[in-house]
């Protein structure tokens, strides 16, 4: 072990101006990389509303969208992993949810309201256990040119069934 | 009727819960020992009624008592007797009991320690501990009742509550709903109540912190008496995380065992600030430094315990768009928002009080260096909560909510944790007070040649990637100082006491535990760290759909589609499970067999990997898709996670370190708390 002395030196300004420095320093380190981090991993959520309504600005824009999936329009093709399926708009606003009865209940609207805006979604990957009908699908992606949603993550969540929360199944 | 056992037992447990409390604040102001000691006794007694309360609940839950709305929601007629009893903590309402029940269980423990020398703490604790416990049981007892039954009336409606509505008549579901089937996994099962521990013994820390800055003690007693309690605490929370990473890999079929969810996050916030502590309160303890970061760091340990619980089980924020959906957000809300006012204002008032005479001198100072990583701690923390918290910020400041996902996390705290190694590596060998550049650099010369060494190795063996070529040498570097401090140690006490090697190890592991189980868990971490570099810098992955033997090729190995059968569980299951042959740069090596449960009762399938585990990587087979019938084809998903398992061999190298490190010393080993004290009392008079 290096020589611990007892003798303490003067801790005088210096001594304190130093950590500050150093603190500072490593401060500013730590912003700069929650900022470039943030910048770089940042998601915008819109519901299927919101973001039709941006027109072709939304084009190619990272974007996370969240909907009620429409049972009957899950297509699978396990061949080259391609799933495509249709997600209705469903408020993303809390109360407007509650007024609804929940999120089961407000799902479920969603689902049977055939005024309501609709968004195609293709996903490449796995199909997860969780998509069914008249669930909540969260998609992270971008809008293609083809109006189609090109997701890269698919998240999923049952309510009506089971109080837990779950983190999505093969995403 | 049982139940009913339940909740009036639940009901006494809070209403003495409320008696304590104030029984304690009379003792104080009165300053009467008795009303202090009846206040222990309501602490000792919520113990076995809360035992009563579970038991009951649990007996409900074993013979699907499906009146009970919990009961309905958790169990069906389909799951087995383990998991109907575990499916106690299966839901919210339960959890909260539950937690509840560790709550008292702890604070009955902390009770029959001996408080000679702590009298004066003893209110303060009574009264932190059992308003946790009341708090939780006002939420039990008033919004998540796990008691309340189902009864229908005249017109059909069904309603829930715990006494029979006038005219109405019990409503028994037929069967219940069941728990997810992606929860009946045992590393499920045992891992919330490993969390639940962790979260629960944070709680003792805490009260002591709180009883000291009450009564204006300035020492650090507090410290010390829960020096156990914090280790403990930290043990089933590491414990915690990893079983729920491993749930996480074998469950839920992304290939991954940490995917920066807020659930998991919300439950390592917590240990990120427990970490932090365990370091710091040593520099309090050797050189009476950071006395107010120290409390800081506690009151913020518990309170995100707090907010730990609420997230795991209420799930507010993966809906990103709920946070007062659930009755009992609010109330969670409220309380944190108290208990972190009160205390940071009580810390406040005695903040002259508890400054230091003491300066720190030196950069390179054991404590400058204590104090680095503690500010890393708590910038990742930061990063962590930013992260969770954004979508809610941001919409409330733009009206637009944004999120970040795993990248923002990843590539935040990755440079963290990098500095986090380096200080592993360092801080071992510099000493307190004083260290300067030259004697830290003659201390490290050996460890960091070696060090090197690997670096050239691995550069040599092909290794190109600039991230993971720094990883594996900050790696290398930690374990050769580590083991060197072995060494060094051992080598020392074998000179000086005449002793073998191997029996100056042990003794010195031995007498020195706190020290050296430290190093144990460095040693863990590091291990940890290994396999996280390997899966995150070097994972692979490739699907394909196969015809019967057709081969799928990934790095050096290949699998082949044999045959796939369909089968009925007595539980309710149909299982589709494939037969791979997998072989290893051509050779045949070993069947594998991913495969597909389909709950019928639920609905939902489960994929459950094929795997082939070796120290060196995984081979992890998803069976996606399959021809219906004849299944002369399926889809699979291939991954190859190189090093994944050193994940979990360092996690049972840090469990093992961290027992070394709490285990009571040889002679206080027959009553591990009183005799603790007694000790460090005696320890404390030599010294003084």
């Amino acid at each position: 072990m290096s020589s611990t002395t007892l003798v303490r030196p003067n801790a005088g300004g210096l001594g304190r101006s130093k950590f500050l420095i150093g603190g500072l320093l490593i401060l500013a380190a730590v912003i700069y990389l929650i900022i470039s981090s943030a910048a770089a991993g940042a998601q915008f959520f819109f519901t299927v509303d919101e973001l039709l309504a941006r027109g072709p600005d939304a084009v190619g824009k990272p974007a996370r969208i969240a909907g009620a999936v429409l049972g009957d329009s899950i297509v699978y093709d396990p061949e080259s992993l391609t799933l495509s399926f249709t997600i209705v708009h469903m408020p993303a606003d809390t109360r407007l949810i509650n007024d609804e009865g929940g999120l089961a209940a407000a799902l479920d609207a969603a689902v049977v309201d055939s005024t309501r805006n609709r968004l195609d979604v293709v996903y490449i990957g796995v199909k997860p256990d969780l998509l069914k009908h008249a669930a909540e699908a969260i998609v992270s992606g971008e809008l293609g040119e083809d109006g189609m949603f090109h997701a890269t993550e698919l998240l999923l969540r049952c309510p009506t069934r089971y109080e837990e929360a779950l983190p999505g199944q093969a995403g | 009727m049982i139940a009913d056992l339940g909740f009036f037992s639940l009901l006494t447990a809070f209403l003495l819960a409320l008696y304590g409390c104030a029984a304690a604040l009379v003792g104080v102001r009165r300053n009467d020992p008795k009303w202090v000691a009846s206040a222990r006794a309501a602490a000792l007694l919520s113990f076995p009624l809360l035992t009563i309360s579970a038991l009951s609940l649990i007996y409900s839950l074993i013979n699907l008592d499906f009146q009970i709305e919990y009961v309905a929601r958790v169990t069906s007629h389909s799951m087995p007797l383990y998991l109907r009893a575990t499916a106690l903590w299966g839901g919210q309402a339960g959890s909260l009991l539950f937690w509840s029940w560790l709550m008292s269980a702890f604070a009955s423990a902390a009770m029959l320690r001996d408080w000679r020398r702590d009298r004066d703490l003893q209110p303060w604790v009574i009264v932190v501990c059992l308003a946790t416990l009341g708090f939780f049981l006002s939420l039990v007892i008033f919004f998540e009742n796990p008691f309340a039954r189902m009864w229908q009336g005249v017109t059909g409606a069904v309603w829930t509550s715990i006494w029979q509505p006038t005219g109405a008549l019990p409503y028994i579901p037929f069967d219940g709903n069941g728990l997810n089937p992606l929860l009946r996994h045992p590393g499920m099962i045992i891992h919330p109540p490993m969390l639940y521990l962790g979260f629960v013994s944070f709680v003792i820390p805490f009260a002591f912190a709180i009883a000291a800055l009450v009564t204006g003690r300035s020492d650090d007693r507090w410290i010390r008496v829960t020096r156990r309690w914090t280790l403990v605490a930290w043990l089933f929370l590491s414990l915690g995380l990893l079983l729920g990473s491993r749930w996480a890999y074998d469950v839920l079929g992304w290939g991954g065992y940490w995917g920066w969810d807020p659930v998991e996050i919300a439950a390592f916030m917590p240990w990120l600030t427990g970490t932090a502590f365990l370091h710091s309160v040593m520099i309090q303890e050797k050189r009476a430094l950071f006395k107010h970061w120290n409390l800081l760091l506690i009151i913020l340990t518990y309170d995100l315990v707090i907010f730990g619980t609420f997230l795991t089980r209420s799930g507010v924020l993966s809906s990103v768009h709920a946070f007062a959906q659930s009755a009992i957000g609010p109330m969670f809300f409220a309380f944190i928002s108290i208990t972190l006012i009160a205390s940071l204002a009580l810390l406040s008032r005695r903040w002259q009080i508890l400054k230091s005479d003491v300066q720190m001198t030196s950069m390179l100072s054991r404590e400058a260096l204590f104090l680095l990583n503690n500010f890393l701690f708590i910038s990742i923390l930061i990063i962590c909560f930013l992260g969770v918290i954004f979508p809610l910020a941001s919409e409330i400041i733009t009206g637009q909510q944004i999120t970040v996902g795993p990248v923002y996390y990843e590539s935040a705290t990755g440079p963290l944790w990098a500095a986090l190694l380096l200080l592993m590596g360092v801080a071992p060998l510099s000493a307190w007070r004083v260290s300067t550049a030259r004697t830290l650099g003659r201390a490290m010369w050996w460890p960091f040649i070696g060090s090197l060494l690997v670096l050239a190795a691995l550069l040599f063996s092909g290794l190109r990637n600039p991230g993971a070529l720094l990883g594996f040498w900050l790696c290398a570097f930690v374990v050769l100082v580590t083991l060197y401090e072995f060494w060094r140690g051992a080598r020392a006490r074998s000179q000086s006491k005449s002793e073998g090697f191997g029996l100056a190890l042990w003794r010195l592991v031995g007498r020195n535990r706190r020290r050296y189980g430290g190093y144990f868990i460095h040693l863990g971490v590091v291990l940890i760290a290994i396999g996280i570099i390997g899966i995150e810098f070097f994972q692979q992955e490739t699907q394909g759909r196969l015809a019967i033997g057709e081969r799928l090729e990934l790095g050096e190995y290949a699998i082949e589609y044999d045959s796939l059968a369909e089968w009925q569980t007595d539980d309710g299951r149909l299982i589709d499970r494939a037969v791979l042959n997998l072989h290893k740069g051509g050779e045949f090596l070993r069947q594998i067999y991913p495969r597909q449960d389909f709950y019928m009762e639920a609905q939902q399938p489960m994929t459950i990997p094929g795997m082939h585990s070796t120290w060196e990587s995984d081979v992890y087979v998803l069976l996606v898709g399959w021809e219906p019938i004849a299944a002369d084809s399926a889809t699979f998903k291939m991954f190859v996670n190189p090093l994944v398992n050193w994940v979990w061999m360092g996690g049972l190298v840090f469990i093992i370190g961290t027992l070394v490190a709490a285990w009571p010393e040889p002679d206080s080993a027959l009553a591990i708390l009183p005799a603790a004290g007694q000790e460090r009392r005696r320890s404390a008079e030599a010294r003084g």
